[in-house]
């Protein structure tokens, strides 16, 4: 019985000669990213010796610039990290300032066939480029930086092959959101994805399903490679790397195969997304105090077309608010030299500064008390973007445009005649 | 680590639900706070007031994908809120290291929701992979810790094992 994408990579950043479900490794670790979250007085520990200086990428994302005293202590603890070890691959606020996830895809940082880790769940965004991706505690990062490698608890794997061509109007994350409502959780499961869908799909939609793999609390999510994705990282990055397909008589446990063209836009209702889908036309209607496109599952380039498509000659509702922020200040000046930003700031949108922002509820859009919130983002966790009584709704950005302009939960469909 | 040499925990039961995510054990607000001030906001946004009646070596019992969400340090809320240990149907992969990084005794036993009610004691027999209540006689096996990762929990976690290396410094006090 062959090995799954992730089992293979596992065995080959383990030197190990087969992985199955049940096992506990122990791997190298390419890739370890420490971001500003890990910087702060209550999580920090004074690293003494870092093992390959050359593996580690430092992000200050979570509350950048500074939101207060606390995370400014963090981020000049994080300057003097960086100092004092020669570290290069850093992201400070200025230029390459970015969600660490989102940077990964720009950068090139994640190379396929290798392991990655950072201490934010969403690390799993990842996985499309073909990396053993995880988002683990600071502890293990810590563990990484010092010493090198990783341990995991190897689950059993769910294939999942795409077929046919998303209608328009319909994104990838009406696929997670279909995915969700159908399937629930995948706790302790790698899930991975291939299929005769994928030349369809850009780097940018298949990365919004990877980062939300957190939301199905997978261990894993995965993309088979294919030449886009190769092209893509190659693109970025003059590091050899060896991508790992799945061996064809991996042993999955389950196969799903899912047909684009049957998709529609889908709303998650509050506090999870766990079988919590329903048709827009279900939710159409309620209204919203705020609108949310960002994070790292829907701050990319390709969400702010979506927005400036839908928001061009148009204005937000008096009675809503729009926030968009994007995933990297590179997605940021793309956007601007591509007349998007100016669009969705004509329209009556913010556009911020790359952040997690308001995804996390720390800053730029909390939600206040009994506040309704649409987001296209990762999480609608009661209490996440702010006030524990705020009612966060998901949906595609096209969905949040679209909710944005009417002041109440909308079908972004009509754009899309 | 609050068990004896055999890690077999003795305590108050306290149930809580399916899915119950990071941001509900340690909410955004408690983030930013100290070590010492985060526990009290435990379940604060939907059980306002239950950290203030958790007592020293009180267990809690879980049920499915406990601790989903977030890599933010909650396992180490719960064990500094006083909990011996958590027992959920299944535990977050996430969450687990967490456990185990920060010392915080976690075991997925499927089907101890069924056996206990809010208040009854319970008895965990970490070592052993198996948990009884006392009052009733049922009995629930657990899945096995990994060794490896027994022995990291048993060493009071990862940063102490990285203090004894060398690799981090020893927190000021």
């Amino acid at each position: 019985m062959g090995m799954t994408a992730i089992e293979k990579i596992l065995a080959r950043n383990g030197d190990l000669k087969l992985v199955r479900p049940g096992d506990v490794v122990t791997v190298r670790v390419e890739t370890s990213i420490l971001f500003d979250n890990n910087l702060m007085d209550s999580v920090w520990r004074d690293i003494l010796e870092v093992h390959d200086p050359s593996k580690v990428v430092v992000v200050f994302d979570h509350r950048a610039p500074a939101a207060h005293v606390l995370s400014a202590k963090g981020h000049k603890r994080g300057r003097e990290f960086v100092k004092k070890f020669g570290i290069t691959r850093f992201h400070d606020i200025g230029r390459e300032q970015g969600i660490s996830h989102v940077l990964v895809a720009d950068y090139g940082y994640g190379l396929p066939g290798t392991v990655l880790i950072c201490s934010d769940s969403h690390t799993c965004s990842a996985g499309v480029f073909n990396v053993a991706a995880r988002g683990v505690g600071s502890p293990d990062i810590t563990y990484s930086i010092c010493k090198g490698e990783t341990w995991f608890r190897v689950g059993e794997t769910i294939r999942y092959d795409l077929e046919g061509t998303l209608p328009p109007g319909v994104f990838t994350k009406d696929l997670f959101l279909h995915m969700a409502g159908r399937y629930g959780n995948h706790a302790t499961m790698n899930i991975e994805f291939g299929g005769s869908a994928l030349p369809g799909l850009s780097m940018n939609a298949r990365r919004t399903i990877t980062t939300m793999g957190a939301e199905l609390s997978v261990e894993f999510a995965t993309f088979e490679p294919d030449g886009i994705m190769l092209d893509y990282v190659r693109a970025r990055t003059g590091q050899p790397f060896e991508p790992q397909w799945p061996d064809a008589d991996a042993n999955y446990l389950d196969r799903r195969t899912i047909k684009l063209d049957d998709l529609e836009p889908l709303v998650a209702l509050p506090d999870t997304v766990l079988n919590n889908s329903r048709s827009v036309g279900e939710v159409a209607g309620t209204a919203i105090d705020q609108a949310f496109i960002g994070s790292c599952a829907n701050g990319t380039l390709d969400d702010f077309a979506i927005a400036a498509r839908i928001l061009g000659g148009k204005r937000v509702s008096p009675n809503t608010r729009l926030i968009v922020t994007p995933g990297t200040q590179n997605i940021y000046r793309e956007a601007m030299r591509l007349g998007y930003v100016q669009a969705i700031v004509d329209a009556g949108g913010v556009v911020t500064n790359a952040t997690c922002g308001a995804c996390g509820g720390g800053s730029l859009g909390v939600l206040g008390p009994g506040e309704t919130c649409i987001t296209a983002s990762t999480r609608n966790f009661k209490g996440r973007m702010g006030d524990p009584s705020a009612r966060i709704f998901m949906a595609s950005p096209a969905t949040v445009a679209a909710s944005a302009i009417s002041g109440k939960i909308a079908s972004p469909m009509e754009y899309f005649q | 680590m609050t068990a004896d040499e055999t890690m077999v925990f003795r305590g108050r039961v306290w149930v809580a639900g399916d899915n119950i995510n990071t941001d509900l054990i340690l909410p955004i607000q408690a983030y930013y706070l100290t070590i010492a001030e985060q526990p009290k906001w435990v379940f604060s946004a939907n059980r306002p007031g239950w950290s203030d009646e958790v007592r020293k070596g009180d267990i809690l019992i879980g049920g499915k994908n406990f601790g989903m969400g977030s890599s933010r340090p909650a396992a180490r809320s719960l064990k500094n809120l006083g909990l011996a240990c958590v027992v959920a149907e299944s535990i977050n992969g996430l969450f687990y290291r967490n456990a185990v990084n920060f010392a915080f005794p976690a075991l997925e036993a499927p089907g101890v929701s069924e056996i206990f009610e809010e208040g009854d004691s319970a008895e965990v027999f970490f070592e052993a992979f198996r948990v009884r209540n006392p009052t009733s006689g049922k009995e629930c096996s657990a899945g096995a810790m990994p060794v490896p990762l027994l022995n990291i929990l048993k060493a009071g976690g990862i940063y102490p094992l990285l203090e004894k290396e060398g690799k981090i410094a020893p927190l000021a006090s």
